[in-house]
């Protein structure tokens, strides 16, 4: 199958990426927001519909698949990602997403998420976080804030969250990104952004549970409060939030007062670095509380994905090989004797 | 001059360190023989570890072959020859040894701290202990040192060669030809020919000590067996299956994706087909188990042949996916090496105690198709099988092997590829009905109504755009559904598409027709079980065998077989888990199990006593 993903699709609109299953995610539900703008964003990808596949495992987000009308997939709790794999290396021609939760790709399918990203496969990664169990009604997930009071916790979390971008960095993760559900406009160019990217695009939504976790971002949704919080990453230019700015400070950053420091000392925003240690103190900016929050894209660099090379050597060893002969002589090659 | 004698059959084990190569050189020794057109079976024996701690029983690696001028059907119960590099191989191996049998020994080992080592007091060469066995005690090591002086090779790596030296010795002994080994040992050591020539002026010092040393009076030759016209290899089970995956995927024309993780005794055949690049196949070694077989499963969604293999514990890992692809009705092979367990179990040691996995392991109502090849050379053949089962019928199909098999060989009458079944399918690429408002759609679970298969449509398919998934889905439509009735039809749609697996009839080896017990076996005890059937018939008892390799489903006929007789004996490596199924499956027939798990394969002797038993006692 043929390399090149791109196409002369017809102009798609994003109606033509509804499926005719009806929508049933709980009213409020913040993936309400984000498969309006998948699916406001897939015509950009210049892609027939039956090229794009979509491949969830389990939890509320991992129903996505169903609405969307391209080829998908719902599988089993936090294997998304392996599965994607497989059709990653075997289907070039086809532009692979996954869509998971804090639960599946963190805690039950921290495994293959951790090693989709560190292989570089060409993957869409959307992991939803709304740091709790929906779809279990409730219980606290690997990126809820410890002291978390729930149906399993009933004196307090006493486990120590994930931060996943920090996890996704140290994975090697070659494209880390985070966005808003409720940001129409930073979440349509987050998902460009990731699209672009050759190899693994690992983007976080923080998303919003209105049943059992809501208001969980509501700092950064606040016109109150997010321009304090939120830190938009813009490539090339310095880093600056309300009367905020990011410097340099010991291994780390640091979010200080723009009064106080000099213009020369705001770190400028280069999400190529190749020294993953610059998004990974990104990625410490902001703790559980949200405090200063990065969006935009952390990190995309280049570096040679899996399936291309497995593919690669595939197709060098088949170039211009009669299968059925060479399985002849693969039989009756070494030692053999006949019997008359 | 050395007398030869004629002798139709022998078994020799090599046994030695771990470190000393005694599978290499039981391998060579096999590759010799097939060559000369004997028919052999063999049986290698190892530790899990790496390099147990040197010198000592658990350290001990064995090889075993079993040669003659007739078909065999086992490696041997008891070998006639034993060659011991060192005191541990000998305590470890003795007690093996026919009465009367020969044991060649290298006197170099069997130093005071050696011997003290493996709880010998007295050094058994010298304390008439073995005054029942011919022994022959060659100093190999300084032998081989002696041999190798002119050469540029230290003392270490001349010492190393000394399993080059017995192998010498024993290929002079049984006539074999070692002229393949000198041009193997030339490939293998291409990197350092000081090393290839070291070790072939070994191999060529053992022949000419045996051919010189006056304590080899007798040499043996053990003439061609006269096995059906054909080309012959030698084949170990693991070789075969990979093989045989390789033809599924010529002979269905798609590209075959292997998702595997290594595990003992399975990860031969990801090795294997990792070589196999060529044909189209790729190989993943995934992170985990789990992930082996996802990313297998998510290939063949995509259109390929997915297959995952691996062994009991990788398997139970891996349950849920092959549950997953039961649902999604997609092909899928899953090859099970089985070993002994449970948990680690005994990792290098064969067992047969998956089968009720294989059958029951996952959760809610998810039948699969079960195979289960019955000797080295039929993993090519029902690795075939297995894909036109999965191909056809869209399902997943287990595969179980087990570690006697994976590692044994036998001679292979090689197949004509002109033979090779036609595997091809054929992929949904049009819709399939049309709605009520008379346009045409795609209903992914419209089945076809012989073989109860869904349609295949693979992403990249214009028009077709579905989505699929373990929740249950609508029969035809494949929408997701809650329905009562639906999901109670799905359950028994899926259940009789895989009840409904067309597979050949059960062959049944009655010769006298009067026979009342039936002994019924699966997979690798089929060698033991005909080789004591032989033996019985010798003694002119009557008694009739069958095997079945297809265990789910089971041939048609398997009903009207059992209901003939009065007795069906079932040796397995484990405590009764066929037994169990047909006991469940055909209530009237009464089963006599066989059962042992010392993870070593059955004896054709005990089952030869066994059996009389049954038949004495009516």
């Amino acid at each position: 199958m043929a390399d090149a993903v791109k196409l002369d699709a017809p102009k798609l609109k994003a109606k033509d990426f509804k499926s005719t299953q009806e929508v049933r995610w709980c009213p409020g539900c913040g993936d309400y927001a984000i498969l309006a703008a998948v699916q406001s964003f897939l015509p950009e990808l210049g892609l027939e519909r039956e090229n794009i596949a979509f491949v969830s495992g389990i939890g509320c987000s991992s129903r996505f698949p169903y609405y969307l009308n391209t080829y998908g997939i719902h599988s089993i709790h936090g294997r998304a990602p392996a599965i994607a794999t497989g059709l990653a290396v075997s289907r070039p021609d086809l532009s692979v997403w996954v869509v998971t939760g804090d639960g599946d790709a963190l805690s039950i399918g921290g495994n293959h998420l951790i090693h989709a990203l560190r292989r570089n496969v060409n993957l869409k990664i959307l992991l939803f976080n709304n740091r709790i169990y929906g779809l279990t009604k409730g219980q606290y997930s690997p990126t809820s804030e410890p002291g978390k009071l729930t149906k399993s916790s009933p004196m307090g979390s006493v486990d120590a969250p994930f931060n996943p971008l920090s996890l996704a960095l140290g994975s090697e993760a070659t494209f880390v990104a985070r966005t808003l559900d409720s940001d129409r406009a930073h979440l349509h160019e987050v998902l460009r952004a990731a699209a672009e990217h050759e190899g693994s695009a690992f983007v976080e939504i923080y998303q919003n549970c209105p049943i059992f976790n809501d208001n969980a971002f509501e700092v950064l949704k606040n016109p109150e409060t997010r321009d304090e919080a939120i830190i938009r990453l813009k490539d090339g230019e310095p880093i600056r939030f309300g009367d905020k700015a990011v410097v340099q400070s010991g291994y780390g950053l640091q979010v200080k007062d723009a009064s106080e420091v000099d213009e020369s000392e705001v770190v400028v925003h280069k999400a190529d670095v190749e020294d993953p240690a610059y998004a990974f103190a990104l990625s410490r900016l902001s703790g559980i509380a949200l405090d200063h929050t990065p969006i935009g894209v952390f990190r995309s660099v280049k570096r040679p994905t899996y399936d291309k090379g497995v593919r690669t050597q595939v197709d060098e060893a088949a170039a211009g090989v009669d299968r059925k002969e060479a399985l002849d002589r693969l039989l009756h090659g070494g030692d053999t004797w006949t019997v008359l | 001059m050395n007398t030869v004698r004629q002798l139709d059959r022998v078994v020799i084990r090599f046994a030695g360190d771990s470190g000393d190569g005694m599978q290499l050189t039981g391998d060579r020794f096999t590759a010799e023989t097939a060559k000369l057109g004997n028919d052999l079976s063999t049986l290698p024996n190892y530790p899990a570890e790496i390099r147990a701690p040197a010198g000592t029983l658990p350290g001990v690696s064995s090889f075993q072959i079993h040669f003659a001028d007739t078909d065999i059907l086992t490696p041997g119960d008891q070998p006639e020859v034993l060659i011991a590099m060192n005191p541990a191989a000998l305590k470890a191996n003795i007690r093996d040894l026919k009465p009367g049998g020969t044991i060649v020994v290298n006197t170099d080992e069997f130093t005071k701290r050696n011997l003290t080592k493996v709880g010998y007091d007295d050094n058994p060469l010298e304390d008439g202990s073995l005054d029942d066995y011919q022994v022959y005690p060659v100093a190999l090591a300084t032998l081989t040192i002696g041999a190798l002086a002119e050469h540029e090779v230290s003392k270490k790596d001349a010492e190393r060669s000394k399993n080059m030296f017995a192998l010498g010795l024993v290929s002079w002994m049984y006539s074999r030809p070692t002229e393949a080994t000198e041009d193997f040992l030339r490939g293998k050591f291409k990197a350092k020919p000081v090393i290839a020539e070291a070790n072939i002026a070994a191999l060529r010092a053992g022949w000419n000590y045996g051919e010189t040393a006056e304590a080899f009076a007798v040499r043996f030759e053990i003439p061609p067996a006269k096995l059906a016209a054909g080309t012959y290899r030698n084949i170990t089970g693991n070789t075969a299956l990979a093989w045989g995956i390789t033809a599924s995927g010529v002979a269905s024309g798609l590209p075959v994706f292997l998702g595997a993780y290594p595990i003992t005794p399975a990860s031969d055949i990801l090795h294997e087909l990792s070589k196999h690049k060529r044909f189209g196949v790729t190989t993943v070694q995934a992170e985990d188990e789990i992930a082996a077989v996802g990313a297998a499963l998510g290939a063949s969604w995509g259109g390929a042949l997915g297959v995952t293999t691996s062994s009991g514990p990788g398997i139970a890992l891996k349950s849920e996916t092959i549950s997953l692809a039961v649902s999604l009705e997609l092909p899928l092979v899953v090859v099970d090496v089985q070993r002994a367990g449970p948990s680690t179990g005994m990792p290098t040691k064969t067992e047969q105690a998956d089968l009720v996995m294989a059958m029951f392991g996952r959760h809610g109502e998810a039948p699969i198709a079960v195979l289960a090849p019955q000797s080295p050379s039929d993993c090519f053949d029902i690795m075939l099988e297995a894909a036109r089962i999965a191909l056809t019928y869209r399902t997943p199909v287990m595969v179980l092997s087990d570690g006697y098999i994976a590692n044994g060989a036998e001679p292979w009458k090689l197949p004509e590829l002109a033979d090779l079944p036609d595997l091809s399918v054929e992929f949904a690429t049009e819709p399939n009905a049309v709605d009520a408002k008379g346009e045409e759609i795609f209903l992914p679970f419209q089945r076809d109504p012989v073989t109860l298969a869904r349609p295949w449509a693979v992403p990249g398919t214009p028009g077709l755009q579905h989505r699929i998934g373990g929740i249950e889905k609508a029969d035809g439509t494949g929408d997701i559904s809650y329905d009562p009735i639906n999901h109670d039809h799905m359950v028994r749609t899926r259940a009789a598409k895989i009840a409904g697996v067309e597979v050949p009839d059960l062959e049944v080896d009655d010769p006298q027709g009067d026979a009342n017990v039936l002994v019924l076996g699966w997979g690798s005890t089929w060698g033991p079980i005909g080789a004591a059937v032989r033996a019985l018939r010798e003694k002119g008892a009557s008694i009739a065998r069958a095997h079945l390799r297809y265990l789910n489903p089971m041939p048609r006929n398997t009903a009207r077989v059992l209901e003939q007789y009065d007795k069906v004996v079932v040796p397995e490596m484990n405590l009764g888990q066929l037994a169990l199924l047909l006991r469940g499956n055909f209530p009237g027939t009464e089963v006599v199990g066989y059962n042992k798990v010392r993870g070593l394969p059955f004896t054709s002797n005990e089952l030869t006593d066994a059996l009389e038993e049954v038949i004495k006692n009516g």
